[in-house]
């Protein structure tokens, strides 16, 4: 019976989404800003649990406690207050100094992405094209085909992107044809964004109908 | 103001044929096969070669929003591997998504007559997780000093002797968000682990180029990757009855691209002649 | 000093991490892991400083009696009730939190990602036009893959289902690697200008 009820209601607020499509209304409107502030108080205390207790709460603890064996949970004081210092954007007279615990977080995220970006990104993604003709990386004659137009797609691809030499004689023939192939892989995402928006529409559907009407007539019926 | 009218009538006429093209298919019956691609049979085959025992790390990165296309290939894989007797590791980097995924695992859990703590692990969500992914490659105790409820990971049979990424038989990553990204960069990039993906449709094409690089040994993409998955597992579920809504609405959405070509090339001759 | 420490900051611990990559040393790793264990405490206060930026905004609304005061008190309204909830009767499956969950937060973010298949219908029936050769190129490419990746689709058109693997296999995955090598480029570039001070963000 409480499952049926919470359905209910899930089914209402789910209607009341869908009434956009006619326009903007109160219905939707409400139901936009209550799953804004559920979605924020559901944050909240998903980080105090799973975040704030563990890693901040807990090493304090342990330290009050004399329970600490570890260098690194007297420490903690030091992310703590990097952390708090981000509150003083607040104070118009020391918002300052909220821009020393996001240099922090840009420098280590910064430092981290640029050797793993470049060896991911472009290493890890050059070095099988080029090995695309290693003998015995290929099989049969439509294999030989499909990797030499990889290569050739690819460097179109990139002289597309190239924007220091004007697109003109061969770098212009190559970056038209780059285009093409960028327009395929565009038209592929759009095939697939097609089907993954069409997947969500069934799943909401498939709850109206089997989990939520469904039952709801049979309870209604007996 | 007739021009609008006309316009507001022609767009809810498209909604309501789309409406209809899901509605419909769901009282008709599922398509009996679906045709495997090799991207998601090696992910299949990669976690059936495993040995009883062997850990399986799933960081299950959606919230409900991508729930329909997500679930159902988190419940397929769940299912090979307890039928497997393989152990499973499972996080969610997504905050909304915690409570979803946590009760997936226990759903499948119970079917299976599954333990917590010695067959299944679920670690929960932390904030920023291209930096968590990095610092679970040092060890898992530093993102997650303990679970998801709390209890601290040297206190949890299946954790023992687990340390990192080089204790995992394989990571597969079922995520709706551009955290794929940053297992491939941060996860895989770094620590070198075999790494498959499971993404939403939408993100599905941007990944082949790291399936033929050997970054990803495997992808599923999309309702479509979870019917194949389902197939492989023996036990078509929801993606694969959700093939013939597919069909419908794709011939359906072909056939309206069509007619709007064939309406423009119509006015086009007829304002130039 | 305003603009400098920061600066200086960023470059301190941009060059560290960098670096770090090719170091294997045992008190390098060290470092290296408690740098991430204190960026993760870090961001827990960001994101609840986000978040009462998110409250400090709908109080001001409030106050002010702007347009639409009455959805800034909704909004209140949901944040508290899922505080008050898990306080109050804890977070497992029968509590009032989840109960919050199941009945608002998961049905209405799925039903407005489902909206967007309307919208997609919509626009393609509108403005998926074949106007030039590049966006032929472009609806063609869509149309053989979305027939060729349904049961339906790969019955109706034989052979749809080859062309459609060969398309995703072969110039979707080269144009897609072409993206990744720019992306990979431009992205390593604007990193080594954030730790370098070039360019900042965060000093604007």
């Amino acid at each position: 019976m409480e499952q049926h009820i919470l359905y209910t209601i899930a089914a209402i607020l789910s209607v009341a989404i869908f009434t956009f499509l006619w326009r903007d209304n109160p219905f939707y409107k409400f139901a936009e800003h209550l799953v804004v502030g559920v979605s924020a108080g559901y944050f909240v205390v998903i980080l105090v649990t799973t975040s704030l207790i563990p890693k901040l709460l807990d090493p304090a603890k342990r330290v009050l406690a004399g329970a600490s064996t570890t260098l690194l949970d007297p420490l903690v004081v030091i992310p703590a207050i990097l952390g708090l210092l981000l509150f003083t954007r607040f104070i118009p007279k020391y918002a300052w100094i909220s821009r020393i615990p996001i240099a922090y977080i840009l420098g280590v995220g910064s430092g981290a992405a640029i050797p793993l970006v470049l060896q991911t990104y472009v290493i890890q993604q050059i070095y099988p094209t080029m090995t695309l003709f290693q003998p015995g990386s290929f099989n049969g004659t439509g294999a030989l085909v499909n990797n030499i137009l990889i290569l050739g797609a690819v460097l179109c691809g990139l002289a597309y992107f190239f924007f220091s030499a004007r697109h003109e004689g061969v770098i212009g023939g190559m970056s038209k044809a780059g285009i093409w192939i960028l327009m395929i892989g565009f038209g592929a995402s759009f095939g697939y964004t097609v089907m993954s928006r069409i997947s969500l529409l069934y799943g909401r559907v498939d709850f109206l109908v089997f989990e939520w009407a469904g039952p709801l007539v049979r309870l209604i019926s007996g | 103001m007739a021009g609008t009218r006309g316009f507001q009538l022609e767009r809810h006429l498209v909604f309501l044929l789309i409406f209809l093209a899901v509605l419909v298919p769901l009282f008709l019956p599922a398509p009996k096969t679906v045709r495997v691609t090799p991207e998601v049979k090696s992910v299949y085959d990669r976690i059936e070669g495993l040995q009883a025992g062997e850990i399986v790390m799933l960081p299950c990165e959606y919230d409900p929003s991508m729930a329909a296309e997500m679930s159902p290939m988190t419940m397929a894989v769940l299912r090979q591997c307890f039928r497997k007797d393989l152990r499973v590791l499972v996080t969610c980097l997504v905050s909304n998504g915690v409570s979803l995924v946590e009760s997936e695992l226990r759903q499948m859990a119970e079917e299976w007559g599954r333990k917590y703590g010695e067959d299944y692990v679920y670690l929960g969500y932390k904030p920023y997780p291209g930096i968590v992914i990095m610092a679970m490659g040092e060890d898992f105790r530093v993102p997650f000093p303990t679970d998801y409820y709390n209890t601290p990971l040297d206190e949890i049979p299946m954790m023992k002797g687990v340390k990192n990424y080089q204790n995992v038989a394989l990571v597969l990553t079922i995520n709706s968000t551009s955290g794929i990204d940053y297992w491939i960069i941060y996860g895989t990039g770094r620590y070198k682990f075999p790494l498959a993906c499971a993404s939403t449709a939408v993100m599905a094409p941007n990944y082949y180029n790291y399936l033929q690089s050997g970054q990803l040994f495997g992808l599923i993409g999309g309702l479509r990757g979870a019917a194949e998955y389902e197939q492989l597992v023996g036990h078509p579920g929801k993606a694969v009855k959700g093939m013939l809504v597919q069909s419908v609405s794709h011939i359906l959405i072909v056939a309206l691209i069509l007619l709007g070509n064939v309406i423009f090339i119509v006015e086009r001759r007829r304002r130039r002649s | 000093m305003q603009r400098e420490l920061p600066r200086l900051i960023t470059l301190v611990t941009g060059m560290f991490m960098a670096i770090q990559y090719f170091i294997p040393h045992k008190h390098s790793e060290q470092f290296y892991q408690t740098s991430l264990d204190w960026l993760i405490i870090v961001g827990i206060f960001s994101i609840v400083l986000g978040i009462a930026s998110l409250v400090n905004l709908h109080v001001n609304k409030i106050q002010r009696r702007d347009a639409g005061t009455k959805y800034s008190y909704i909004l209140l309204a949901g944040l508290l009730y899922m505080i008050l909830s898990a306080i109050l009767t804890g977070t497992d499956q029968q509590s009032f939190f989840m109960k919050g969950y199941i009945a608002v937060l998961n049905p209405i973010t799925s039903t407005m990602f489902a909206l967007l298949a309307f919208y997609i219908a919509s626009a393609a029936f509108r403005a998926f036009r074949a106007r030039s050769l590049i966006a032929t190129i472009l609806l063609v490419s869509a149309v053989v893959v979305m027939l060729g990746r349904v049961p339906a689709g790969e019955d109706l058109i034989p052979g749809i289902a080859k062309v459609s693997d060969w398309l995703l296999n072969v110039p979707n995955m080269a144009a897609k690697r072409a993206i990744s090598i720019g992306l990979g480029l431009g992205g390593s570039a604007t990193a080594l200008k954030v730790v370098l001070g070039i360019e900042a963000p965060h000093l604007r």
